[in-house]
């Protein structure tokens, strides 16, 4: 009681708080009480990404060099064997990387770009925008995205830029959505209303007033719709209208290389082969999960008690 | 049942909150005794540890605190050894909890008197028809209308304060020995408060409850306790019987418990009006919340708007804001008419325009730091940037007695008191004629609440600016007022200056406005009931 002052001061009602961390002590104290899951994911996507820039000093091989044997069994010129017309397949894999990956990222950002903007859009606007933008989106979401993609893409052919706007605009549905619905959380608040007031444009309230409150939920949302993105290219590769020959890419990959798994009785390592781009899918989506998940954790408050 | 030993006893009471990987002393060491049938009431400002104590009385600490030292013992029971079990077995039986807000403490999906009858039923205590007959009993003892039906509606069908004495009722039900309200009235208007104060003071006199009263608010402490406990800072500054504390309080802290209602200025008004409403009437969609309302406010002075929730003040600051543009009537600024809507009004008109909000919390992004908040409107309105808007800030910092140290602060960084500050101070920065205040202290402890209110007189007295202050708060309109107007369902009552309004005669609805204020003596309530039941009888 005795070292409290009986003078009222405002200054003196909270004193100096502690010294403000910069972002890269806070990032990294964070990272030091990361889950073994979350550092899994993590240098994952890390992997991945290095491999993705560096792929031609990395590769043995060049993306589409055709050597003189298909189905050529693991050697140590060609680590991995040839595919059916004689590429070398861990370049292609190594290719591979970057295609899927900058293709998948490209979309995965245009598509924020679109459903998040639309979404903020509508919940800055309300009434007869919000109404129309958000019908558009149900009619959208309620045709089967994968057929509708599949539909789009014979309509306009298969080029890798009509790939990435199709399912960029198929994909921004969703966030849309949860965009709007966070941001319709922020919108009602007084600091917006306060900003209205004060005369504030849409661009400048979208920007600075609500954008920086829902940063959390859509960074978890686009580590999502990345992973499923990924997952849509490499299906529609699969099914022969993604990205197009002779571009590697690890969903057409392992419908090429598809039947080399009946020789799987004779030599292990040839069955092997399709399944390893379905694994490096399976890999990266696993470790971009689980950082989503320590994400999530951090920013919702989720976190277990004791 | 021995009436000399205590019904609670707690003794060197410590509690820790975790907060930032650490346990943290909320409450350090407070005794507290008890009699049966006593009321105590605990009072001190928000984060003195009331609530905490309060709980503690349950054996019960919060998630994320724990008691951590000291004795509390129970009808001689040792709560602190007590296993859950036995905790549980006491808990809304022989002791009980009124929260705040009983809007969130009932289930919307039951009716209320499923809920009241509820923990005699289940602990064994009642039948349902015994239980369900002593429900009514207790709602009519709590003056609830129709108490033979009132238990069949669900929570959302009744009002506020009916719920906030159903909920009582339901503490009740169990016929526990000691009854915990936690800031029962706070969250009520003035004129249902002093319902609901006094059917609870009957029913717990009628029923020989003990009960453990926590508020912030000393006037109303002073109608329902025998003693009352000053805490600060999770320690206990005084105690003393009702009548000694509010004639004669020892310690520096709790005479600055009473600072608002020492604050006094006299009422002027000038011929210069520099806003003016002519015959507003505004509606949402179809339903009128405003029927022409036509008030001036003069330059330099304050103007305060007064009425229960639902009166039409906030929407009257609406309405001036451009927020809501009025079905009929005009906004006149300076003589010239404002255009209705925001959209239609120049940068400049909406720069000579201000509002501070009642929650400093929800007003101030949480991601912007104090510069960023004060400085927007610095270069918005006056087209500064760099270092001109910072030399500008520190400046506007300086008038709210702050300093430049808090410039890189995040508001979750302040107190409630430094938000509010740099609220207006983000109003002064647009350096403005008018500010519309709306319920700017209310949510805030006495002492801060008065340090906002000088401060905002002194801006007041170098800036000539006028205020338009909205409020419920009477102390406040007495305090800071020059120019008063009584609203009541969307119609102005009664304005003018703010010695005549305080003077009788008053119209019937500013009668009952503030004959409903407590007074800081202990007869208040009393003396108010039976003027109550006088007029009743004889009219």
């Amino acid at each position: 009681m005795t070292d409290t002052p009986e003078t009222y001061s405002a200054a003196a009602e909270i004193g100096a708080p502690r010294t403000r961390r910069g972002p890269g002590t806070r990032a990294w104290l964070a990272l030091k009480k990361a889950p073994v899951s979350a550092w899994f994911g993590l240098v994952v996507i890390c992997a991945y990404a290095l491999v993705a820039i560096f792929a031609p000093l990395l590769a043995p091989h060049g993306e589409a060099q055709v050597f003189a044997q298909p189905y050529a069994p693991w050697t140590a010129n060609h680590p991995l064997g040839t595919d059916q017309i004689g590429r070398d397949i861990l370049s292609r894999l190594i290719y591979g990387a970057r295609n899927t990956i900058g293709i998948a990222l490209t979309t995965t950002l245009l598509a924020f770009l679109i459903g998040g903007g639309l979404a903020l859009v509508a919940a800055i606007a309300r009434g007869w925008t919000d109404q129309i933008l958000s019908r558009l989106v149900d009619v959208l979401m309620a045709i089967p995205s994968l057929i509708f993609a599949l539909m789009l893409l014979s309509i306009f052919g298969a080029s890798v830029l009509s790939l990435i706007v199709i399912i960029a605009v198929l994909d921004s549905t969703r966030v849309f959505r949860i965009t709007r619905a966070v941001a319709m959380n922020v919108v009602v608040m007084e600091y917006v209303e306060a900003a209205r007031l004060r005369g504030e444009g849409t661009w400048w309230i979208m920007r600075r007033e609500i954008l920086p409150n829902i940063m959390p939920p859509l960074v978890a949302e686009f580590g999502l719709r990345f992973c499923f993105v990924f997952l849509t290219i490499a299906a529609l590769s699969f099914l022969g209208l993604g990205i197009q020959p002779p571009t590697a890419d690890w969903g057409s990959m392992v419908r090429e290389n598809a039947s080399l798994i009946q020789f799987a009785q004779y030599d292990l390592k040839a069955g092997i082969t399709p399944l390893l781009p379905a694994a490096a899918i399976a890999l990266l989506t696993v470790g971009v999960n689980f950082v989503v998940d320590w994400f999530l954790m951090q920013t919702s408050g989720l976190k277990d008690e004791h | 049942m021995n009436t000399d030993t205590p019904l609670l006893t707690m003794r060197g009471v410590r509690i820790d909150g975790f907060a930032d990987e650490r346990w943290t002393p909320i409450v350090k060491g407070v005794d507290l005794t008890l009699h049966r049938g006593q009321v105590l009431g605990l009072i001190g400002e928000s984060g003195a540890g009331k609530s905490t104590l309060g709980l503690a009385a349950m054996g019960f600490a919060r998630p994320g605190c724990r008691i951590s030292g000291g004795e509390i013992l129970f009808d001689g029971i040792d709560l602190m050894r007590a296993s859950e079990a036995e905790k549980q077995a006491l808990r809304g039986v022989r002791i009980a909890y009124v929260a705040q807000s009983a809007a969130a403490a009932f289930n919307p999906a039951h009716t209320l008197l499923e809920q009241t009858i509820e923990a005699p039923v289940r602990h064994g205590l009642m039948s349902a028809a015994e239980a369900a007959d002593y429900a009514r009993t207790l709602y009519a003892a709590m003056d609830l209308p129709d108490p033979d039906t009132i238990g069949d509606r669900y929570p959302h069908q009744v009002s506020g304060g009916q719920l906030q004495r159903a909920m009582t009722a339901m503490a009740m039900c169990a016929k526990p020995d000691l009854i915990i309200f936690d800031e029962p009235t706070t969250a009520l208007d003035v004129t249902t408060q002093v319902n609901v104060l006094a059917a609870m003071r009957k029913a717990i006199r009628e029923f020989g409850t003990a009960a453990i009263y926590i508020t912030h608010d000393l006037a109303v402490v002073a109608q329902m306790a025998d003693r009352i406990k000053v805490l600060r800072y999770g320690e206990e500054v005084e105690e003393a019987p009702t009548e000694t504390m509010l004639a004669a309080p020892k310690h520096p802290y709790t005479k600055s418990l009473w600072a608002v209602r020492a604050i006094r200025k006299p009422g002027e008004t000038g011929p210069d009006k520099v806003l003016e409403l002519n015959g507003i009437t505004a509606a949402y969609g179809t339903i009128p919340v405003l029927r022409d309302i036509s008030l001036a406010v003069p330059r330099g002075k304050t103007v305060a708007l007064v009425g229960e929730s639902g009166s039409g003040k906030s929407t009257t600051a609406r309405v001036i804001t451009g927020l809501l543009p009025p079905v009929a009537g005009e906004v006149r600024f300076e003589g010239a008419p404002l255009p209705p809507a925001l959209r239609g009004r120049s940068r400049d008109q909406l720069r000579r325009i201000q509002m501070i909000y009642q929650s400093a919390d929800t007003a101030m992004n949480p991601r912007h730091t104090v510069h960023e908040i004060i400085g927007r409107p610095v270069q918005f309105y006056l087209g500064k940037s760099g270092a001109e808007v910072t030399a500008r800030v520190s400046q506007l910092l300086d008038m709210i007695e702050l300093d430049d140290s808090f410039m890189d602060r995040l508001p979750g960084e302040l107190s409630g008191g430094q938000k509010q500050r740099i609220c207006i101070a983000r109003a002064l920065a647009a350096e403005p004629d008018v500010i519309i205040c709306d319920e700017v202290t209310s949510a805030l402890d006495q002492i801060v609440q008065e340090g906002i209110l000088k401060l905002l007189m002194k801006l007041q007295r170098t800036l000539g600016l006028s205020y338009i202050f909205i409020t419920h708060d009477i102390d406040t309109v007495r305090a800071i007022a020059d120019e008063v107007v009584v609203m009541f369902q969307g119609e102005v009552v009664e304005q003018g200056l703010k010695e005549q309004i305080f003077a009788p005669p008053h119209p019937a609805y500013t009668e009952l406005l503030l004959s409903s204020v407590p007074k800081m003596e202990t007869g208040w309530l009393e003396d108010r009931i039976a003027a109550q039941a006088r007029t009743a009888s004889g009219g």
